[in-house]
């Protein structure tokens, strides 16, 4: 209960106080200590699910469970990573005067009330509440992709707010009408929205209201996924935002709405007893696969590249939990998890290539390895790791993706392996170059962030040989709910 | 009496429909947002009238909120915006308004098609209130795509938000208050955002035209 109260409070104050002294020469440690702090609460709430199995809290608003609090627990700590890289990046940012104290402050204000959000969207238990945090996260997000105040980055965040505003009003509709189905079964005052009282009577929900109900939830939230057709902001907001940016929006928030269409799928399979909800996943996971890969081929910016690359593996973990089953939801949560490792580790290495090189164009960052053997090698590796060589965990969760989905939907096996193929070799052949090509640059003037890139890598790695014996537990336990 | 009433709010849901197909039509920025600022006054009575219908006092409270936020605070920020831009008195050019209100017309028909299933299930007071909301929503996203311009996109945007009020008010005699006051704040916060953004495009391109904001391509 008071760690909860901590979770959410700790980022939310954050807000407020570096809305106010975000610009001073010590804001950028002080948003660390804020991460850090709500990191420490949220292993503390860890530690209390672990012990005595999900808990309410505050009239059942908020509801804790295996599934949300590994995500708490990663989002928490990547969060906190994020922040640590964030500091010296920001620093040479500062010094290139693109962020002057006014934009400093609103970036760490905005910054702290994202993970605030995003918290808020994982463990309430209310599926309004959901969508309200959901739009809130846009609404932050938003500001963030715009702290440059450049043509394009304008560009990106109008774009990133119509398309995701107007994605997220679906999900309201479904929302509404998920309401309606509900109010027939649960009288008014018994919390019609909770997400728990409508798991107890889902078989009792009306499956006409709740099909129309999940397109539009389907649709509103894949939209934040960033499948594919609905796909458009992402590349934008990844590449026009500051670096840190896109690693906290390729790393976590694209997870919590998948967490959102889950929650989602597991009432409307219950209500309906077909595989629709499934069906549905499947297709729109495979089709971002595959476009994404082949609209990687010709990224010519590295963030982009990289935001097409998280498209790809949205759609795989879309994908997986269209399967459901035990193995292949197990599958989808391991994936979510080394997903955000990994590709917040290269999002950071990234960030200090493309500083150094002062550019995003991937023909000009040449030659890292001899400028800064250590960002050269987070890239390389965190590449190698994305793209699904073992022993990294990618590979493990990638593995039992294609295994059940030969055994279940053997069709879809060629696809899977054509898309992953045109990954591996569009990304490898750019990241090589510019690890290990030809340059004049100079070193950077401050110290690279390198431990947050070297965590997540090793955490990435572990995960593929070794996955603890809770942790286990915990996937299995979620993979059991969400069913399928 | 009730039947008048629930006849009543019916009457207001069709009402809403036409300021939308309005909407599609209008050119003049300014009348744009009058007619927004009818749409608002009509969700409030229709509100206010489920409300009385169904004596649910929390209703009254949320007309309270609409009254507030989308005719009085919402409304005068936009005229600030207009009047600060000075857009006040222009004039969009917009193609073939007709065959607009012919799309618009196939996606009424296709929002009441999908809605009727559900509107025969339905015991609340409107039946044909779900499949209004749906077309209202649909004919604001159709206002979004045919629009050029930062301002009416952003009214689109507003006016898609009003129809889903629409659906919760007559649909389910409203969200829970929490939900509700949510998502007014997300609204507010988010027309304060695109203000902003309105006048950084204008400093950026010298024009509103979102057609400047076509740079960034998948290639």
């Amino acid at each position: 209960m008071q760690a909860l109260f901590f979770v959410l409070g700790i980022p939310l104050l954050g807000g407020a106080v570096l809305a106010l002294f975000g610009h001073r020469d010590r804001a950028m440690e002080l948003n660390v200590g804020f991460s850090l702090g709500t990191f420490v609460a949220a292993c503390a709430l860890t530690a209390q699910v672990i012990d005595g199995g999900p808990l309410y809290a505050w009239e059942r608003e908020f509801y804790i469970d295996a599934l949300n609090v590994f995500l708490v627990a990663l989002t928490a700590f990547v969060g906190l990573t994020t922040a640590m890289f964030s500091r010296p990046y920001m620093r040479v940012e500062r010094d290139h005067g693109k962020m002057t104290p006014p934009r400093l402050r609103l970036y760490h204000s905005m910054y702290q009330l994202f993970s605030f959000t995003m918290l808020l969207a994982l463990m309430t238990n209310n599926m309004g509440i959901l969508w309200v945090a959901m739009e809130a996260a846009t609404l932050t997000t938003v500001l963030l992709v715009s702290v440059y105040r450049t043509a394009a980055s304008l560009e990106a965040a109008w774009k990133y707010f119509i398309l995701c505003g107007v994605g997220i009003a679906q999900a309201l509709f479904g929302t509404v009408l998920l309401y309606m189905a509900a109010e027939k079964v649960i009288d008014a005052e018994g919390g019609a929205l909770l997400w728990t009282n409508l798991d107890a009577v889902k078989t009792q929900l009306d499956p006409n209201i709740i099909t129309l109900a999940f397109a539009f939830l389907f649709i509103g939230y894949g939209t934040k996924v960033g499948l594919v057709p609905v796909h458009n902001w992402l590349p934008d907001a990844h590449a026009e935002g500051p670096t840190p940016v896109s690693a906290v929006l390729s790393g976590l928030l694209l997870n919590v709405a998948l967490y959102a269409i889950l929650r989602c799928k597991v009432l409307t399979d219950g209500a309906l007893g077909s595989p629709l909800a499934g069906r549905m996943m499947i297709g729109f996971g495979l089709v971002s696969v595959v476009a994404a890969a082949f609209l990687l081929t010709r990224q010519k910016d590295v963030k982009r590249m990289f935001a097409y690359s998280s498209i790809e593996h949205m759609g795989l973990m879309t994908f997986a939990f269209g399967l459901g089953g035990p193995v292949a939801n197990f599958a989808g949560l391991l994936h979510m998890t080394v997903h955000s490792l990994i590709k917040s580790a290269i999002f950071f290495a990234v960030g200090h290539a493309t500083q150094k090189a002062g550019t995003q164009l991937m023909d000009d960052i040449r030659g890292l390895i001899k400028v800064n053997p250590t960002v050269a090698w987070g890239l390389m590796l965190g590449s190698l790791a994305i793209l699904g060589m073992p022993p990294f965990g990618v590979f493990a969760s990638e593995f039992l993706i294609i295994t059940t989905a030969m055994r279940e939907q053997p069709w879809t096996t060629p696809f899977l392996l054509l898309a992953l193929g045109v990954a591996f070799a569009s990304v490898f052949a750019r990241v090589q170059p510019m690890v290990f090509g030809v340059t004049t640059l100079k070193p950077l003037a401050h110290p690279p962030a390198l431990i947050p890139v070297f965590v997540h890598l090793a955490l990435g790695l572990m995960l593929g040989l070794y996955i603890p014996p809770y942790l286990d537990a915990w996937f299995r336990e979620a993979a059991r709910m969400i069913g399928g | 009496m009730n039947a008048l009433f629930s006849q009543f709010v019916n009457l207001l849901g069709a009402l809403l429909l036409l300021l939308a197909f309005a909407m599609i039509s209008q050119r003049r920025i300014l009348s744009l947002i009058h007619l927004f600022t009818l749409q608002g006054i009509t969700l409030v009575v229709a509100t206010a009238t489920v409300g009385y219908l169904t004596q649910q006092p929390h209703l009254y409270l949320s007309a309270a909120i609409t009254l507030l936020l989308k005719v009085l605070l919402i409304p005068v920020l936009l005229h600030r915006v207009i009047d600060r831009l000075n857009v006040r008195w222009d004039v969009e050019t917009l193609i073939n308004i007709p065959t607009t209100m012919l799309i618009g017309i196939l996606l009424v028909i296709f929002a009441f098609n999908l809605a009727l299933p559900i509107a025969q299930l339905s015991s609340s007071i409107a039946r044909g209130s779900l499949g209004i909301a749906l077309a209202c929503v649909l004919l604001s996203f159709l206002m979004m795509i045919t629009r050029a311009k930062a301002v009416p996109q952003v009214i689109g945007f507003l006016s898609m938000e009003n129809g889903l009020f629409f659906a919760a008010t007559a649909a389910t005699y409203g969200m829970p208050m929490v939900v509700e006051l949510g998502i007014a704040l997300d609204v507010l916060i988010g027309v304060l955002i695109l203000g902003v953004f309105m006048f950084q495009i204008r400093e950026q391109f010298d024009s509103l035209d979102i057609h400047h904001l076509e740079k960034l391509k998948e290639n």
